[in-house]
């Protein structure tokens, strides 16, 4: 009894609704406040840098798709002395048409409507625009024709953005005869000199060759160690081995791959250089570890009792795990493989260490010839002290950038749309 | 024959020969009705049948491809045309391998007129052998796809023989990640001995001058010391980029599993994975373009001194960019890993969310937190594309964020690229640093797994 009221004397009750004590309240809050309002400026700056990246690049990019047109009037009649439509339709068009000269034809019509000096305000290779277009229709060359043929490299950039003074001057001189028109260019040629002349098929041809080589070598071995690992791998050192090292590929940086390639691939073997089929098998062994695992929490995400119901039924070992688990497991295997494949085509690092770096000015036709990949094309392009060549950059890489996300689109669908929750 | 054609005509062989194989099997079931008389399905009698067509066949063909060249050589050797050639065993080989080079198209034109004369008798010889190769190839793909049709019995245990083969072909796979490192430890190690047999180890792991350039002679080179490069390495990776990526993606993944909607969150979580999804060249390039003349202008305006177009400060910020995901899903995992009954503890003594989340949650998750960081500054450290667009060449020691540093990664590109002799010190010290490299990534990776698992493993 004692005890308590020298207690109740000693310590008042909590007086919650005291100053002090309201006081207290209201800065605990604030601090609560304080810290989510961190917490969602985080995301909103993490977010806003993605933003800004991606207006970046498409605000510089899409630039990169048209190109500064001028017209050229061509008398082809008077300049090939009356050369038949007939001569360039079928097989001996493209001959025909080299020994017409037309870059020729091109530059005196030129000189004609823009003077001596004509020449320089065109691109270089615009004439090829005018072979292109006579192939396509032989009529053409019967009569007058005005054709669009791209400016020159620096007019371009002045025309579509804020280009050198010369240029500037240039553009206000050629005034409304400037137009812009779509880049075909852009998705058909392959690598040049002439930022005007440049495409990205040739790279991305290399790219499409490289990742075929990558599945059919990643694809198989992984869902493979990914069976083996989960299904039959008796518990012992040996199987231990296995999977430190899958797991320590996953995580060792890609560059050290690519010097792995150019040691036991190039050095070792003689492989050549810069050969899509080095590409896709130093790509290959980086993403295998990707498929690897995720398979294995594929297969693991299949219940037991699948496999006991095929079991009971007599299935063999073997047939309960082809005939039944891995059938159930492959779309997170798909989806696992897609996000690795993804990885890889946007990988440039281990590709420069085995010499996919070289000019390509012709589309890889075969898996030991030299080629190039997107990313590295894009490395190359940044390097390049033309200013028209920033545009192509920017807009090699939305193009990279729309590939990533229809795969990994394709894998977040399938994801959905075929995994079963057990 | 070129090679494709000759695999896939054997492939096809395979088909037919798996097809007959089925057809035999299938009228087993009809002769035999005895239960337990036919031992295996017909599809296990058609694989049976079609391996022995295509294994040996392919077999045969990889030896091949071993053995024909010394062949070649003999049979271009016994020639007429090879007489004129010099008795010199070097002189030889070296007009012998550009006949060969020129005979199978690898080259155009020959540099030593008696290899031109050579190139006849290797063409006659190539085409010989290629295609006494092929013939052997296909008879035997026959040869083995008719004796296994013949030997296909109701009694014959073909599954067996197809599991046990599937079974060696599971276990070979699961090799490949083991042979791939080992593959990477032996070719950094042999390339960094000999590398090390040209310059010492104490010079390069100490030596505070980089400039692979000006080393002149093959003996007692200079310029190899690393140092600056594991001090630009650990500047950008491992302070730069997790100034930037620790505080943001903390505090991402905070707000995103303590405060968010369940609707934001199932937003904003994949919008931030985007960001590790980009690939490197993207982030380095636009670190080029843009953010490192903004961070110059930036420095020239408040004043700083040697101010660089290719400062630390830009490729840190943006590959601190790119590693927020990857912190900010550690450290949700490890977060989501502490019990709820801590939580709930904290929350029902009275205090506010924030502080359970500065004073139960994060001291409990943070081997967890630390571990996941330890990860995030392997990555770091391992990124190449971003450092070798943005960070530049000069090898500095300085803690100037807004002056030009160089990495390990920038200089084993820089190395490697462009003209290389494969036995300079210069090309071979790209694998000394690349086995740094290697080491100190496996090492972090390693200590982080352990961090990580142990913690896990405390509150399971």
């Amino acid at each position: 009894m004692n005890s308590t009221a020298t207690f109740a004397e000693e310590r008042n009750p909590t007086d919650w609704q005291g100053d002090a004590m309201q006081k207290r309240i209201r800065k605990r809050y604030a601090a609560e406040r304080r810290f989510k309002a961190l917490g969602l400026g985080a995301i909103i700056l993490s977010a806003g840098f993605l933003a800004f990246l991606l207006i970046v690049m498409v605000g510089n990019g899409l630039r990169g798709f048209t190109q500064t047109e001028l017209p050229v009037e061509i008398d082809f009649p008077a300049m090939t002395g009356g050369a038949a439509a007939s001569q360039f339709e079928g097989a001996n068009g493209q001959a025909n048409l080299r020994t017409l000269g037309v870059r020729d034809i091109v530059n005196t019509s030129v000189q004609i409507q823009y003077g001596e000096e004509g020449t320089e305000l065109f691109s270089a290779g615009g004439w090829q625009a005018v072979s292109a277009a006579i192939l396509n229709n032989p009529k053409i060359v019967e009569t007058k024709t005005t054709l669009y043929l791209p400016a020159e490299s620096e007019i371009d950039v002045a025309y579509k953005s804020d280009g050198s003074a010369s240029a500037e001057q240039k553009v206000t001189e050629l005034g409304d005869k400037l137009s812009t028109g779509f880049n075909k260019n852009f998705l058909f040629n392959s690598d040049a000199t002439d930022p005007m002349q440049v495409g990205i098929w040739g790279a991305l041809k290399g790219s499409l060759i490289t990742m075929f080589i990558t599945l059919i070598i990643a694809f198989p071995i992984g869902v493979l160690s990914a069976l083996y690992l989960e299904e039959y791998a008796p518990k012992n050192r040996f199987t231990d081995l296995i999977e430190v090292s899958i797991n320590n590929l996953a995580a060792v940086p890609s560059i050290i791959f690519g010097l792995l390639g150019l040691a036991v691939f190039l050095n070792l073997f003689g492989l050549p250089r810069s050969a899509a089929l080095v590409g896709g098998l130093t790509l290959a062994l980086m993403t295998m570890p990707v498929i690897v695992i995720s398979g294995r929490n594929a297969v693991k995400a299949v219940p037991p009792s699948i496999r006991e119901a095929a079991l009971g039924i007599g299935a063999s070992q073997m047939q309960v795990v082809f005939h039944h688990v891995l059938p159930l497991a492959l779309p997170g295997i798909l989806t696992g493989t897609i996000i690795g494949m993804a990885r890889a085509l946007g990988e440039t690092a281990p590709l420069l260490m085995i010499g996919m770096r070289a000019f390509i000015a012709t589309p890889p036709s075969g898996i030991v010839e030299p080629a190039t990949v997107l990313p590295v094309q894009i490395f190359l392009w940044s390097d390049e002290v033309n200013r028209g060549f920033v545009e192509k950059t920017s807009a090699a890489i939305i193009v990279l950038l729309l590939f990533l996300l229809t795969m990994n689109a394709l894998a977040i669908y399938l994801r959905n749309r075929f995994e079963t929750r057990w | 024959m070129t090679g494709s054609i000759l695999f896939l005509l054997i492939i096809v062989l395979g088909g037919i020969s798996w097809f007959f194989g089925r057809v035999k099997a299938s009228r087993f079931s009809i002769t035999h009705t005895k239960r337990g008389a036919v031992h295996s399905l017909p599809n296990y009698h058609g694989w049976y049948v079609a391996l022995w067509a295509v294994g040996p066949a392919l077999l045969f063909l990889v030896v091949w491809n071993f053995a024909s060249p010394a062949l070649i050589t003999d049979a271009a050797l016994a020639s007429p045309a090879a007489e004129q050639l010099p008795q010199d065993a070097f002189a030889k080989g070296s007009i012998l391998a550009e006949a060969r080079s020129i005979a199978s198209g690898q080259q155009v034109r020959a540099f030593n007129p008696l290899s031109q004369s050579m190139v006849e008798p290797y063409k006659t010889a190539i085409s010989y052998y290629q295609t006494l190769g092929a013939i052997a190839a296909i008879l035997l793909a026959f040869a083995g796809g008719v004796y296994s049709w013949l030997r296909l019995k109701p009694e014959l245990r073909a599954r067996t023989k197809i599991e046990r083969i599937t079974m060696m072909a599971l276990l070979l796979a699961s090799l490949i990640a083991t042979i791939t490192t080992v593959g990477i430890f032996a070719s950094l190690i042999f390339e960094s001995a000999r590398f090390f047999s040209m310059v010492s180890p104490i010079d390069f792991l100490f030596g505070t001058e980089w400039n692979p350039k000006a080393v002149a002679g093959p003996r007692g080179e200079t310029g190899f010391g690393a140092i600056p490069l594991f001090w630009g390495t650990v500047f950008i990776g491992a302070i730069i980029a997790m100034i930037v990526a620790i505080p943001l993606g903390l505090m991402s993944a905070i707000y995103l599993t303590q405060y968010a909607a369940p609707r934001f969150r199932a937003w904003m979580k994949p919008i931030l994975e985007v960001l590790a999804g980009v690939p490197t060249v993207v982030y380095g390039y636009f670190a080029a373009l843009t953010v490192a003349p903004a961070l110059r202008d930036f420095a020239v305006s408040i004043g700083i001194s040697g101010a660089s177009s290719e400062s630390a400060l830009a490729a840190g910020v943006v590959m601190g960019i790119m590693i927020i995901p990857f912190v900010s899903s550690m450290a949700d995992d490890s977060i989501a890993a502490v019990p709820s009954a801590m939580r709930d503890g904290s929350l029902a003594m009275g205090a506010t969310k924030s502080e359970t989340i500065k004073k139960v949650l994060i001291p409990a998750a943070l081997p967890g937190v630390v571990g996941g960081v330890l990860l995030a500054v392997s990555r770091a450290i391992g990124e190449t594309m971003i450092v070798v667009m943005a960070a530049g060449l000069a090898a500095n020691m300085t803690a100037n964020p807004f002056s030009s540093v160089t990495t390990v990664t920038t200089q084993i590109v820089q190395l490697l690229t462009g003209d290389q002799e494969f036995d300079s010190p210069k090309t071979l010290a790209a694998f000394a640093l690349g086995l740094v490299l290697f080491i100190v990534t496996l090492l972090l990776n390693l200590i982080a797994l352990r961090v990580v698992k142990k913690y896990r493993e405390a509150y399971e």
